[in-house]
């Protein structure tokens, strides 16, 4: 019933074939956010000490720089995985067990990899986009990178099962209290937050695919020029919509 | 009293000058300049204005229009966003679809001005030829825990100086965003229909961030 109220918004977009479902998906994890997820989190960001929150942020993203090592490793960045072994042997140490995060003070930058990146890089396309429940924002690739992930999360070996439970409620916490500010802005922003959350996913992992510089989405030229065709829509108008058209038409035969 | 009416003049001429000085030294300044000074200026006065921190939507929408409107062509952008179908609008529909998709880019970029003002910029030095006419400017934001955040103004030449026609926050360009959007909007509702959902948009209050506590 849900799922067919969700298939009359279906816009035939070929990055999203099951938008009617992902729709749905949306819908119900926007109501556990809007129920559960997201006062918590405010809670957290109101009651915490902001030192406190970025120790719990730092403890996190330091288990995660091993496998962002690995990752990065698999992709064949030896430099980068260097980095990320660097910045989780001096911030388990000096870091006091990554709670402060002193190798980006030194200038061994944070990364951000993850399996489904790996996949992308040697060749894997996207794939479908997919809402997952509760995990939201995916595509087929990405969801296989995930599986992998979630295997190797140090969160998921620790034990006991009540401290490991504890640390993902934390995290996820954690995580969504960051975000607070960005759903702000996506409220400001969007027509749609359907569209602009998946356009903004895609977009966004198909830049960190590229570690931030991804060919571009439409060529220099699709811009007016210098000389300001705002004012004169003449022959570079033609050139203009020419290129869009091109560009319209790549972004649907992917 | 013609004396008065020459000096006047004289002064007159010379303001006209001093405009036509100052139009010429913002056509020279390079696009990653203007981005570091138009930057550095916003956050100084957010810094420092009590109405702002405490979530003055009408002031802080007034100096986004003062200090950062006059950097972007909105008529580029619009028309990168409406694509295909911009060539379908009538003069008129252009006008206002520059106009309401303005007014929402403000709004939106207010409320994230609200929002990362204490960040730490990191000003990336510009990796283009002198003679390039259309650049991209990028600004590091360091974060704590983080990996840094890029912001990326495409930026082109134009007569009155440098202007940003799309803006990428980590990798995510507003005009491609848009461009989804408006291209479903109009399928359904026309380009009437996206004139008509944007402006019913922009009439909502503007979401700021008020200072903590």
């Amino acid at each position: 019933m849900a799922l067919s109220a969700g298939c009359a918004t279906t816009n035939g977009d070929s990055r999203d074939p099951f938008e009617g479902f992902n729709r749905t998906m949306y819908g119900f994890n926007q109501a556990v956010d809007e129920a559960v997820v997201k006062p918590v989190s405010k809670a957290y960001k109101e009651a915490l000490p902001e030192l406190v929150q970025t120790g719990v942020r730092n403890f996190f993203s330091n288990l995660a720089d091993i496998f962002i090592g690995v990752n990065n490793l698999l992709q064949g960045k030896v430099i980068d995985a260097a980095n990320d072994g660097m910045r989780f042997a001096l911030n388990t140490t000096i870091g006091g067990l990554g709670v402060l995060d002193w190798a980006s003070e030194m200038g061994l930058e944070k990364h951000n990899e993850d399996f489904g990146q790996t996949f992308g890089r040697w060749g894997v396309s996207d794939g479908p986009y997919i809402v997952w429940p509760l995990l939201g924002s995916s595509t087929v690739r990405d969801s296989v990178g995930e599986v992998f992930d979630i295997r190797v999360d140090p969160v998921r070996n620790h034990e006991p099962i009540v401290a490991r439970n504890a640390m993902y409620l934390t995290r996820v916490v954690s995580k969504r209290a960051d975000l607070l500010d960005a759903s702000r802005i996506l409220e400001e922003a969007a027509l749609d937050k359907y569209v602009f959350t998946r356009d903004s996913y895609l977009q966004r992992r198909r830049s960190l695919i590229f570690d931030g510089s991804p060919p571009r989405e439409f060529p220099r030229a699709a811009n007016p020029g210098p000389t300001g065709a705002a004012e004169v829509p003449g022959n570079r108008e033609t050139v203009l919509s020419a290129s869009a058209q091109g560009e319209l038409q790549n972004v649907e035969g992917k | 009293m013609l004396k008065a009416s020459k000096g006047i003049l004289a002064l007159g001429s010379a303001i006209a000058g001093l405009f036509v000085a100052l139009a010429a030294i913002a056509q020279d300044v390079p696009p990653d300049v203007l981005v570091k000074n138009v930057t550095l200026e916003v956050i100084d006065i957010v810094s420092k204005d009590k109405d702002i921190q405490s979530g003055n939507q009408k002031k802080i929408v007034d100096l986004v229009e003062a200090k950062v409107l006059p950097h972007f062509n909105f008529t580029a952008m619009t028309r990168l966003a409406v694509a295909t179908n911009w060539d379908k609008s009538t003069a008129e529909q252009k006008k206002q679809l520059t106009e309401e998709f303005k007014t929402l880019l403000v709004r939106t970029y207010s409320s994230a001005l609200t929002t990362y003002r204490d960040q730490k910029f990191d000003f990336r030095p510009l990796r283009a030829k002198p003679t390039d006419t259309d650049v991209t400017v990028q600004v590091r934001i360091a974060q704590s825990g983080r990996e840094p955040v890029m912001l990326e103004y495409d930026m082109e030449k134009t007569p009155s100086g440098w202007k940003a026609y799309d803006v990428r926050v980590a990798g995510v360009s507003l005009v491609v965003n848009y461009r989804t959007e408006f291209a479903n909007e109009i399928r359904t509702s026309g380009i009437d229909g996206l004139i008509k959902g944007l402006a019913a948009k922009n009439k909502g209050p503007v979401v700021v961030k008020a200072e903590k506590k």
